[in-house]
């Protein structure tokens, strides 16, 4: 049975089509000035991938953000049920789901089969999420995928006190006239948004095993602040991103 | 005086009100808060006063969402322990 | 007063893209002679984003500067006084006591003692609008507070918010720059709407900006987004005064306060009128600085 699960997010929208237990295409398309359209165009091309027509597609359910206006079907499941879900299959051991995207940043507890047992969000302010970090390589003047590289290299741990994504790119400016190494500044950006994640996560407790989904996993340096915060090793799926759509793609299937 | 701490935010309201005339200076509330969200010491708004009075210290002052946090969970929430502490009613949570 | 407040000197403006620019000045009342007065007392309010600095003799306003903060806050507190003190032959050794207040206020390498941006605004407020004043609202560049004061300008409540930077001056200058409007112009041009569109949904002025950006568009001419954004932001101070209880009469100082789109807008929602004064509402903070320099000094000199 063809399922699909496509997840509807602030600033990307991805699609994951599924057959028994097994995936056979994704896609990824920025969500840009028309949602609707991106969300088309991923559906589309994911169905080209797995060489499949529309028809073949029997169930579908939508999750993020944009969950609710979604014109493919009005089935949906929310980010929090469809993280637990997508990490559950890729890791049955796990308790424990972060998910942090661009906008907002949740923390779910989960059994052993994938069901939520509790969680909590960071929502509705930028500096609880992603979209911190792009502020900040923008004033750092650096793409933001070699953001986390870039803290890797840090030696010295520095305070940021800002904790506002407006204030802190302001804070960032002070720092490099006042000649702050790079990578310093670079890893405070990320120890601060790990910290407001931490704080979040440490509210409801958590569990190993623990793993981090969302567009904010590819980066390492962040990574890297949450190991160090929690004290625990986190697992990363190979591809985060994608973890909520299996998830929905998964419930979908599911009698 | 009422002195608010905290923020507002997209998130929410997140303000602890000390009410310096009715504050004693005792400091059971330092101990009493898990994350040391206070301190006793001079009244800096006041600067023509000399009474010790309980403020939030300035590492949690802007992260009182997060600092508090734990002795708030969404369900079952415990009374303050900082609140209950306080005998002459001096403190209030805005959350 | 004794002199009409005239402009004496300004920096010239930026011509290309930066529209956060406001004028910088300064001004000193020349019909006074400092070296006759007992006590010369200095405010210096270094704020993150604009500093001031304010001379009294004897309690009465002689000088003041306004600029934009630097880098580095102790550079900006000497830039900041020796502005104001530029024309008149003053020099530090003649002031007797200085107050440094706002979020540099440890960094003022002259000054006699700190005090902070709340009690000094109270101060400040209570001289610049009357002793009837008792709900000061200040909008400066990285926070907002919200004071009440007795009629001697002593704080009774407060409450400010510099963790957020929607209701604050920077929140303003990333609507300016999305929209390319320059800061002085903001508040008229989003009064110029026929019809006021609802506010920006969201308080958080990063996600506001991608509402707005959606709403340009969507068609939405300039001005009717700089008030969905004015409205929301007048809103939110609204709610954040309510904290403390508004009391006649009111008045706002700080940045924001020469911002007739979010002026007018909070004077509706509250039903209450700003009180108006002839000096700049920016100056409240160091004003209110040099007048506890004065009276510390005043202190001193009888102990």
């Amino acid at each position: 049975m063809i399922a699909a699960g496509i997840d509807i997010g602030a600033k990307t929208v991805k699609v994951v089509l599924m057959s028994d237990g097994q995936v056979l295409a994704r896609r990824l398309v920025p969500a840009g000035l028309d949602t609707a359209g991106a969300t088309e165009q991923a559906f589309q091309e994911a169905l080209r991938a797995a060489k499949l027509e529309r028809s073949q597609v029997e169930r579908l359910l939508a999750t993020g953000a944009g969950r609710k206006t979604c014109a493919l079907t009005d089935r949906e499941i929310t980010e929090v049920g469809a993280a637990a879900k997508g990490v559950n299959h890729l890791l049955q051991s796990c308790r424990t789901v972060i998910d942090v995207g661009a906008e907002e940043g949740r923390t779910v507890r989960c059994d052993e089969r994938g069901k939520v047992v509790d969680f909590a969000f960071n929502e509705k302010c930028a500096a609880g999420a992603g979209t911190f970090a792009e502020g900040m390589a923008r004033a750092l003047q650096v793409p933001l995928e070699e953001l986390g590289p870039l803290a890797l290299t840090s030696r010295q741990a520095v305070q940021m006190n800002a904790q506002c994504a407006v204030f802190a790119e302001s804070e960032v400016v002070t720092l490099i006239h006042a000649k702050t190494p790079r990578e310093d500044i670079a890893r405070a950006v990320l120890d601060s948004i790990a910290s407001r994640i931490i704080s979040m996560v440490r509210k409801v407790g958590f569990e190993k095993d623990v793993a981090l989904i969302g567009g904010m996993a590819r980066n390492p340096g962040f990574v890297a602040a949450l190991k160090r915060g929690l004290e625990t090793d986190v697992f990363v799926p190979e591809e985060p991103e994608y973890v909520g759509a299996l998830g929905a793609a998964l419930a979908a299937a599911e009698p | 005086m009422i002195a608010n701490y905290g923020y507002k935010d997209g998130s929410g309201d997140f303000f602890i009100a000390i009410d310096t005339d009715r504050c004693n200076g005792c400091g059971d509330c330092v101990p009493a808060c898990p994350a040391g969200v206070f301190a006793v010491g001079e009244d800096l708004h006041d600067p023509l006063s000399d009474k010790p009075v309980a403020k939030v210290v300035e590492e949690h002052r802007k992260k009182l969402k997060y600092s508090c946090g734990p002795c708030k969970p969404d369900r079952n929430r415990p009374p303050l322990p900082c609140v209950q502490v306080c005998k002459p009613l001096a403190l209030a949570h805005s959350w | 007063m004794g002199a009409t407040l005239v402009v004496q000197e300004t920096k010239t403006l930026s011509t290309n893209k930066e529209f956060w620019r406001w004028k910088e000045y300064r001004w000193h009342d020349e019909t006074l002679d400092w070296k006759g007065a007992g006590v010369v007392s200095a405010g210096v309010d270094i704020g993150s984003v604009s500093s001031q600095a304010v001379i009294l003799l004897d309690g009465k306003l002689f000088a003041f500067s306004n600029q934009r903060t630097g880098f580095d806050s102790p550079e900006s507190a000497n830039q900041a006084i020796q502005w104001a003190m530029d024309g008149t032959g003053l020099t530090l050794r003649n002031i007797h006591y200085t107050v440094g207040t706002g979020y540099g206020r440890v960094n003022v390498p002259f000054a006699d003692k700190a005090i902070t941006e709340i009690a000094c605004h109270a101060r400040g407020g209570n001289f610049m609008y009357g002793p009837t004043v008792r709900t000061i609202l200040d909008m400066g560049g990285q926070d907002c507070k919200a004071i009440r004061c007795d009629e001697k300008g002593k704080v009774e409540a407060f409450l400010m918010n510099d963790k957020c930077a929607a209701g604050t001056g920077r929140g303003m200058e990333v609507f300016a720059d999305l929209l390319s409007v320059p800061i002085e112009e903001v508040g008229d041009l989003s009064l110029s709407v026929e019809q006021e569109p609802p506010p920006v949904s969201s308080t958080c002025v990063v996600f506001a900006k991608s509402e707005a950006a959606a709403l340009l568009r969507a068609g939405w001419p300039k001005n009717k987004v700089l008030a969905a954004y004015c409205a929301a932001m007048a809103h939110r101070v609204v709610t954040l005064l309510e904290r403390i209880e508004v009391r006649k009469d009111f008045a706002i100082t700080g940045g924001i306060g020469k911002n007739s789109g979010v002026v007018k807008r909070l004077e509706k929602e509250l039903g209450l009128e700003a009180l108006k004064s002839p000096y700049d509402s920016q100056i409240a903070g160091a004003l209110g600085a040099a007048l506890f320099a004065y009276t510390l000094e005043v202190k001193r000199r009888s102990s």
